[in-house]
């Protein structure tokens, strides 16, 4: 193997990208792009979710249930209304996630000790939503009804008042629920398929459709010159956009950070090698760079996205796609991340990931060795 | 010269992109059933005077009018009544001959009650009948040629642009395509030609040629050779050759030398009094002279001599 | 055929199919050093999968070749180290600058700075681009681009050169300076094989070796195969060049015509015969000529005759049959 070429290789695959404005684009503003666009707008948190009240019976009773919704950081009042066709409407539109109606008999039979009842509707068309809005809602009214019992008991002879079971929740490891912790780590893993493989996926197929790649092969450089000389460019590229993202993350989001750095290292260079080796690879076997852009955003980006477990969690798949995600390195990749930054996992607990990973790393990288002859076909 | 429905006449024609000069004042005339060529290396500007006459460029100033009509003003009427033969043939390849044939004759709007009649001319003068289901694909270089320029005739225009018609055909396949178009010539047929291709250029009547968007010369083969060829042309063989050249390179009699093939090609002003001087001169500088005669220019040659002088102290400035 | 110590290039039995088509059938040649050797036939004779080979960028399915002394087809890596080749769209990188592109391929063949620092400077001058030295190679001319790409072919002073096609299209001046990079090289003892599809440009070439169909038709000097076709080449130059085609055709002795702008261009089997009976003709007929005589054969008139010549004698053997 002679240094100089391989030498040669990446001094012009380097000069070639840093002349190349739309690479650039990509390689630079894209992730930091990126990171920011899932740390901010994907938002799956449920906070301030907006009510409509349709209060019939207007007593203190009344009031005090409706502003136990109110003091639930979960909801907002956010109109009132006094017909249901008012209250329809405001769901219809979109206004209101969730109506709520109390009739007239409320404060009533709850003096009497009856049953009294309360309406909610609730817009079903997100059904996710609208089980959680469903969720809370119960919530807030069951702990209204057990301090309202509580109080008749009270009122009618009882003298010790008795404590209820609560339920108290403790989130361990993202404790504010901060969707963005949880997806922030995950855009490390897009941001190399895309560097790593979008943009290597490019190189080899670039010079067979300009033409120069017939003159490189009659030249005695080997195919694993052609292939580190023209990864290591990449290489670097993209661990300093993992770096430049884990950043943002940690300053910009307050992301967590409890694992070890080196971990983290590790874990990236072995992610980088696989996506650039499917980069590689792909780039070979397309033979034109739309070709190779094309295979490169269904083989890699997408399955990132869709199905590593960086946005949509991988339990709650059907079991066909939990299988299929098994295969997919970028999962393992993910796991890793998520664990890192949030759990502080040690690397013990980690080789659940790691492994797979590693083995991933292998046999990729050996793929794309093999892959590439000097041979014109 | 009056502008009848065969001719093409251009004047003072250009064409600017941004800063670059692509045609540059270029002014000639065509006459009817004249085989016209237009001849430069690539990049000179010949396709992009093509597409103008074609009415597809406007042009940045100046006038050409194509079949009586102004390329400006009128491109739709200059469209239709041209034929027009872009390089590497613009035929459909995974269409049949006749498949091709048809939609030509749609695309030129070719009568209906004309149509079996024309493709049955184009079949015919293409030498490809019988051969009317072949894939275009399939066929050899030099059919797709015949079959092109017919898909270009098919409406029977006054007047048809060939743009570097004979790329790469084998010599036998382009001797009967330039005999299709003398043919077409003589039934009164204009015929505008352009090729970088110097001996192809021979089988024109008349040439015009063009170097960075002029003109440079313009006249038959003969007449270029003659008037436009400054100094006559020696073959000198003789030993040994490198020494020779770069000796002769400085002999007060010789405007050029250089080495073709086995032997050497001079310019000198004049060959009679020149090749006993070159003999004596080559002499005296330990050459060994075999054989030193006039040899007629070729049209390289020609070009050579017309352009080298625009470049000689002036650097070349690469567009 | 036994290699000599000086041989350049040895091909035997060169043979490469492609579905449908034998692109080139059992071509056996030689070329020597200091020499340029011309691979001439139109497109599709299989001049560029020939060169191929010979680069060890394409295997062939039968056969063997020597190229600079190594075997290509058993050891492609080790020959290219002594070869040099320019394909037809060669490896410029148009973001790269001149310089940029010198040095590429400096390095990949471990020519020292230097050498290289000698050696680019030497080229470039020669090529006439001295000045363009940081300019970026796709902002050249054509005839520019294609000087560069043969200064980067010879930068490691190889033994022997591939080139395909190299001044299609490219202008007459620029043509010319290039092939004087060319006869430079030979003095060097440099073995040149060169394609073309221009019939002309076979004339530059010390031996022309004529492709058609895959198939060698004659390889030697273009002086000697011009005094074997036993043919003389007649020019008449006239104004009325169809009406004298009308008189001339299917005359004895003539065996093929051909039109040109100013006249024609006739092949006859004894050219100081039948110039006289020609003129006699065309006097007669009362058709007005300007010139009848005899001019040197073009390298396209010896292919096309061999080619009818094959045709006819295959023709003939079908008839005997």
């Amino acid at each position: 193997m002679s240094f100089t070429r391989l030498l040669a290789v990446a001094k012009k695959e380097i000069v070639q990208v840093l002349r190349d404005t739309r690479s650039l684009v990509i390689v630079l503003v894209m992730p930091v792009i990126l990171v920011l666009l899932f740390g901010y707008g994907v938002n799956l948190d449920l906070k301030h979710l907006p009510i409509y009240v349709y209060d019939q019976d207007g007593s203190q009773r009344s009031q005090d249930l409706l502003k136990r919704f109110q003091a639930s950081e979960y909801f907002e009042i956010v109109g009132v209304v006094n017909n249901y066709r008012d209250l329809a409407r405001a769901i219809d539109d979109g206004h209101a996630k969730m109506g709520i109606v109390i009739p007239g008999d409320f404060s009533q039979r709850a003096h009497d000790g009856r049953p009294a009842q309360v309406q909610a509707l609730v817009d079903g068309t997100d059904d996710n939503t609208a089980n959680i809005v469903i969720g809370y809602s119960q919530a807030v009214v069951q702990e209204y009804s057990s301090d309202v019992q509580l109080d008749w008991l009270h009122t009618h002879g009882q003298t010790t008042k008795p404590t209820p079971i609560r339920v108290e929740t403790r989130t361990w490891y993202n404790e504010d629920l901060e969707s963005s912790a949880f997806i922030v780590p995950g855009v490390l893993a897009l941001v190399m398929s895309v560097i790593g493989a979008f943009l290597t996926s490019l190189t080899i197929a670039r010079e067979w459709e300009r033409g120069t790649m017939e003159q490189l092969i009659s030249t005695p450089v080997t195919p694993f010159e052609i292939m580190f000389g023209k990864l290591v460019p990449y290489f670097v590229i993209g661990m300093i956009d993992v770096l430049v993202c884990a950043l943002i993350a940690l300053y910009w989001f307050h992301v967590p950070f409890r694992g070890s750095f080196a971990t983290l290292l590790i874990s990236s260079v072995m992610f980088m090698i696989v996506v650039l080796s499917m980069g590689f690879f792909i780039s070979v076997i397309a033979k034109s760079q739309l070709a190779a852009s094309q295979i490169a955003l269904l083989a890699t980006f997408l399955p990132a996205f869709l199905l590593s477990g960086f946005l949509f969690a991988i339990e709650q798949m059907p079991t066909v796609l939990q299988w299929i995600t098994q295969i997919l390195p970028a999962r393992y990749y993910v796991s890793v991340l998520k664990k890192i930054f949030l759990k502080g996992s040690p690397v013990a607990l980690l080789y659940a990931d790691l492994i797979p990973l590693g083995i991933f790393t292998l046999l990729l990288a050996l793929l794309a060795t093999r892959s590439f002859h000097k041979r014109l076909t | 010269m009056p502008e009848t429905p065969n001719s093409v006449v251009i004047h003072d024609l250009v064409k600017r992109f941004d800063d670059f000069v692509a045609v540059d004042h270029i002014s000639l005339e065509t006459h009817k059933g004249e085989i016209f060529g237009f001849l430069g290396p690539n990049g000179a500007g010949k396709s992009t005077t093509i597409r103008m006459l074609c009415g597809l460029l406007i042009p940045s100033s100046g006038r050409a009018i194509v079949a009586g009509y102004d390329v400006a003003r009128e491109p739709e009427s200059v469209r239709q009544n041209i034929g027009y033969m872009s390089q590497k043939f613009s035929l459909y390849n995974d269409l049949k001959v006749i498949e091709n044939l048809r939609l030509f004759a749609g695309l030129y709007n070719v009568a209906s009650d004309k149509l079996n009649e024309r493709i049955s001319w184009a079949l015919e003068m293409a030498n490809l009948k019988g051969q009317e289901n072949l894939i275009v694909g399939t066929l050899p270089g030099g059919w797709k040629q015949r079959l092109a320029l017919g898909c270009a005739a098919l409406h029977r225009p006054p007047i048809i642009f060939l743009d570097e018609p004979t790329s790469g055909v084998d010599p036998i396949s382009r001797r009967r395509f330039w005999d299709l178009i003398h043919k077409m010539a003589g039934d009164g047929v204009t015929v505008f030609v352009t090729t970088h291709y110097m001996e192809e250029a021979e089988y024109c009547n008349r040439l015009a040629l063009i170097y960075r968007g002029r003109m440079v010369a313009l006249g038959t083969p003969s007449e270029l050779k003659q008037k436009y060829m400054k100094g006559e042309l020696l073959l000198v063989e003789c030993d040994p050759l490198g020494a020779a050249v770069e000796v002769l390179q400085s002999a007060p009699m010789v405007m050029d030398a250089a080495v073709f093939g086995n032997a050497l090609h001079l310019v000198v002003p004049q060959a009679e009094p020149a090749i006993p001087q070159v003999k004596q001169y080559l002499a005296q500088h330990a050459v060994t002279v075999r054989h030193v005669e006039k040899i007629p220019p070729s049209l390289e040659d020609v070009f050579v001599s017309l352009t080298s002088e625009r470049r000689n102290g002036k650097e070349e400035k690469a567009s | 055929m036994l290699a000599r110590p000086q041989s350049a290039i040895v091909a035997e039995g060169l043979t490469k199919s492609f579905p449908g088509i034998t692109a080139v059938n059992h071509l056996s040649f030689e070329v020597r050093g200091a020499e340029i050797f011309g691979l001439v036939g139109p497109d599709g004779a299989g001049k560029t999968t020939t060169l191929r080979m010979l680069a060890g960028v394409m295997p062939p399915d039968e056969g063997s070749a020597m190229v600079a002394g190594a075997d290509v087809v058993r050891d492609p890596e080790g020959a290219k180290h002594h070869l040099s080749y320019m394909p037809q769209r060669f490896g410029l990188y148009e973001d790269l600058t001149v310089d940029e592109n010198i040095r590429f391929y400096a390095d990949l063949f471990g020519v020292d700075k230097g050498e290289r620092e000698e050696r680019a400077p030497q080229l470039l001058r020669a090529a006439g681009m001295s000045e363009f030295r940081t300019r970026l190679a796709g902002k050249l001319s054509g005839g520019m681009k294609q000087k560069l790409g043969l200064v980067c072919a010879l930068i490691h002073r190889p033994k022997v050169i591939l080139l395909d096609e190299p001044t299609t299209g490219v202008d007459p001046v620029s043509r010319r300076d290039f092939w004087r990079i060319l006869y430079e090289l030979i003095a060097e003892g440099v073995g040149i094989l060169t394609s073309t599809a221009y019939l002309d440009e076979a004339e530059r070439c010390h031996r022309v070796a004529l492709l058609h169909q895959g198939k060698l038709l004659f390889c030697d000097t273009p002086a000697n195969l011009k005094a074997k076709l036993g043919k003389g080449v007649v020019s008449i130059i006239s104004s009325e060049s169809r009406r004298v085609r009308e008189q001339l055709e299917g005359v004895e002795g003539l065996s093929s015509l051909m039109l040109t702008g100013d006249g024609l261009h006739v092949v006859v089997d004894d050219a100081r015969r039948r110039i006289p009976e020609f003129e006699t003709r065309l006097k007669n007929a009362g058709i007005p000529f300007v010139a009848v005589r005899q001019v040197m054969p073009t390298i396209e008139d010896l292919f096309v005759d061999a080619v009818t010549a094959r045709g006819e004698g295959a023709a003939r053997r079908k008839e005997s049959l």
